[in-house]
């Protein structure tokens, strides 16, 4: 327990997780960019940019159990985030344009001209350098979790009750980005995006590309939430989420720690989305919509709760199901099977996929010890 | 700080405490000196556990003082900044963190800078490995430190929240009811256990149970209703008429 806390971060689970996510990362874009579309693994670029929204949605995931596997702060709003840095990176996107819009004007999205908005709105300006959008990528959905947490767990507000103002909050910004005057092209959004650093967003290498560093982004987040919770602060955070007010009886300031970890979560949703947005080509405002948030929750419960590695594949696991069940005759009956797993998975699986393994491996391994007569005693004797 | 206006350690003064229109404490006045150890007994629903809560921070009084070591208004402090005054507390039912292992409560509550960086950056020292081998030795579970608190008998449980307020090192420990559900020989080793802190801690004890309270051998306060009925040697406190009117006239 002496070693440094990246050190201690780094066990094995976590070590073999992080070299398959590269070996997705690096395998992926060169199927896709060195093989000939004739090679039966060549991946076609439309499966690289679903598989790529995959990994967004694995990042939110990740961001999810954070703070509701390790913390017990069930956000319903985490969607917000996620939009927020998505439309940050779409503002980016939308600057990049120029005259190559519908109107060709070479400062004002299509949007702005076509509403007959005279100049561009003061929070538009910066966006077309790229620094700029990347930093309100994580500096908008940051402020506005401290803001909110802030307020929220100063006031001990906790439960069902925290969860439902998150939902509230996901909701009142859909209904604002929906209006056009809010500036964001409303119902509409953001879309017809050029080209992202001079790269066109549709080409295959861009594709591959986005893949790459969305997966990258996927391994940072996993070591940063890894380090957290393998270090005494994710001791912490366990002790908050079983027994918060025994927590603050032994002289933690809870709220100051959920305050950090719902703040850096949200930093991580809104790389999520802005990742996601050059992917899909496209952010609007139904990305806030309530029912988005719920189903990151399920897929966070699907994967195990509390795991991390089970939140990156419950993200996988039930996109996949979604988009191959959406593409069929069952299209119109997702949500039922969507609903059902959920209920499927917390009356059968409560520890979720990952959580299960780990379940029966730990009762093997202490069975086994037992037989070899090791286990708990085997630690070292206290003086006495 | 304001000047000390007390010697005690802890002062509490005409302290009231209702709910919903019930008096759960009614112009408790007490003291405690540093250094002593104070047994608190009284029927169910005297108001020892809303003491505690007093104390605490975890229920503010309706009206009254309580001064920790004589300079500190504990009625406008909140659980975390009392914490870090200098008291700890064990609850009557025993509320250890039951997904940690026994030696990681106890590192929990390891007296050490409590902010969310320290604990991110925290590596374990070897005094503060020495410290837990020591209090896992006091507590008797030195065997089963791997194991998960949730795993634990009731007793062990009990003897854990003790052992984590052992590694807080409070000034003043506030003990609810630490026998409850133990065996008679648990009892005892509690009772010399608690014998063995009060040397140098500053100690409350809340307790039931009458064999336990002679074998502390300490001053006696009984509440009843929630304010002082008498108050002396275990042998003058159960001499008290009101107090045997308490006990058995119900
Ligand atoms: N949070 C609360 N809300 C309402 N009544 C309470 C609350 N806490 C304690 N009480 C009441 O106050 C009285 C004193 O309770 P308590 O301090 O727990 O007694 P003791 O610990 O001496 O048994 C009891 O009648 C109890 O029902
Ligand atoms: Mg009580």
């Amino acid at each position: 327990m002496t070693s440094s806390p990246l050190i201690r971060a780094l066990d094995r689970s976590a070590v073999t997780f992080i070299l398959v996510l590269v070996a997705i990362g690096v395998i992926v874009p060169l199927l896709n960019l060195a093989l000939p579309p004739s090679s039966p693994w060549h991946v076609p670029t439309y499966l690289v940019a679903l598989w790529g929204k995959y990994v967004c949605y694995a990042l939110l995931a990740l961001s999810i159990d954070l703070i509701w596997g390790y913390c017990g702060i069930l956000s319903l709003g985490h969607g917000a985030f996620f939009a927020l840095g998505g439309y940050a990176m779409g503002m980016y996107l939308m600057r990049q344009i120029g005259t190559r819009g519908v109107y060709a004007d070479p400062i004002r999205p299509d949007f702005m001209v076509f509403l007959n908005w005279p100049e561009l709105p003061v929070y538009w300006y910066g966006f077309q350098h790229f620094a700029y959008a990347a930093l309100m990528v994580l500096l908008v959905p940051g402020l506005l979790a401290f803001v909110f947490g802030w307020f929220a767990f100063r006031s001990r507000v906790t439960g069902v009750y925290l969860s439902i103002i998150t939902q509230a909050l996901t909701y009142a910004l859909m209904l604002g980005f929906f209006r056009n005057n809010f500036g964001f092209g409303g119902n509409n959004g953001l879309t017809d995006f050029k080209d992202i650093l001079g790269f066109n967003v549709q080409a295959q290498p861009t594709r591959a590309a986005l893949f790459a560093i969305s997966v990258a982004a996927l391994i940072l987040g996993f070591l940063i939430c890894r380090t957290i919770v393998a270090s005494k602060l994710g001791m912490v955070l366990i002790s908050i989420r079983d027994a918060e007010s025994r927590t603050r009886f032994l002289g933690y300031r809870v709220e100051n720690y959920k305050l950090f970890v719902f703040t850096l979560s949200a930093c991580m949703a809104g790389v999520a989305g802005a990742l996601y947005v050059p992917q899909v080509g496209i952010i609007n405002p139904s990305e806030f919509a309530p029912g988005n948030s719920i189903e990151a929750v399920i897929w966070v419960a699907v994967g195990g709760r509390g795991t991390l590695i089970g939140a990156v594949l419950g993200a996988a696991v039930v996109n996949y199901g979604k988009t191959t069940f959406t593409s069929g005759l069952l299209a119109p009956y997702w949500l039922f099977v969507l609903g059902s797993l959920f209920v499927l998975v917390t009356l059968l699986l409560p520890r979720g996929i990952v959580g299960t393994v780990r379940h029966y491996r730990g009762a093997w391994r202490e069975r086994r010890n037992a037989a070899h007569g090791r286990g708990a005693q085997a630690a070292p004797k206290p003086a006495e | 700080m304001d000047a000390r206006t007390t010697s005690a350690l802890l002062y509490l003064d005409a302290v009231s405490v209702s709910f919903d229109g019930f008096k759960a404490l009614n112009d408790l006045s007490l003291t405690v000196e540093a250094g002593e150890m104070r047994a608190i007994i009284g029927p169910n629903g005297a108001g020892k556990t809303t003491m505690m809560d007093v104390i605490t921070g975890k229920t503010r009084p309706d009206k009254g003082d309580v001064y920790f070591d004589g300079s500190h208004d504990l009625t406008s402090l909140d659980e975390t900044q009392i914490a870090e005054l200098g008291i700890g507390r064990k609850f009557q039912k025993p509320t250890v963190f039951e997904m940690h292992t026994v030696e990681d409560n106890l590192r929990l509550a390891l007296k050490d800078d409590r902010t969310a960086r320290a604990t991110l950056a925290w590596r374990e020292t070897a005094a503060e490995q020495a410290r837990i081998g020591e209090i896992l030795g006091v507590i008797r579970l030195g065997p089963v430190r791997r194991r998960v608190a949730g795993s634990l008998s009731h007793g062990q449980k009990q003897w854990l929240e003790i052992g984590m307020l052992l590694a807080q090192d409070p000034k003043l420990l506030l003990v609810d009811e630490p026998v409850a559900g133990l065996t008679d020989v648990e009892t005892h080793q509690t009772a010399e256990l608690l014998r063995e802190i009060a040397r140098v801690k500053t100690v409350v004890v809340v307790e039931h149970d009458m064999t336990f309270v002679r074998e502390l051998g300490v001053k006696v306060t009984c509440l009843h209703e929630g304010s002082v009925l008498a108050e002396g040697t275990i042998d003058q406190v159960s001499a008290n008429e009101r107090v045997v009117e308490v006990y058995l006239g119900r």
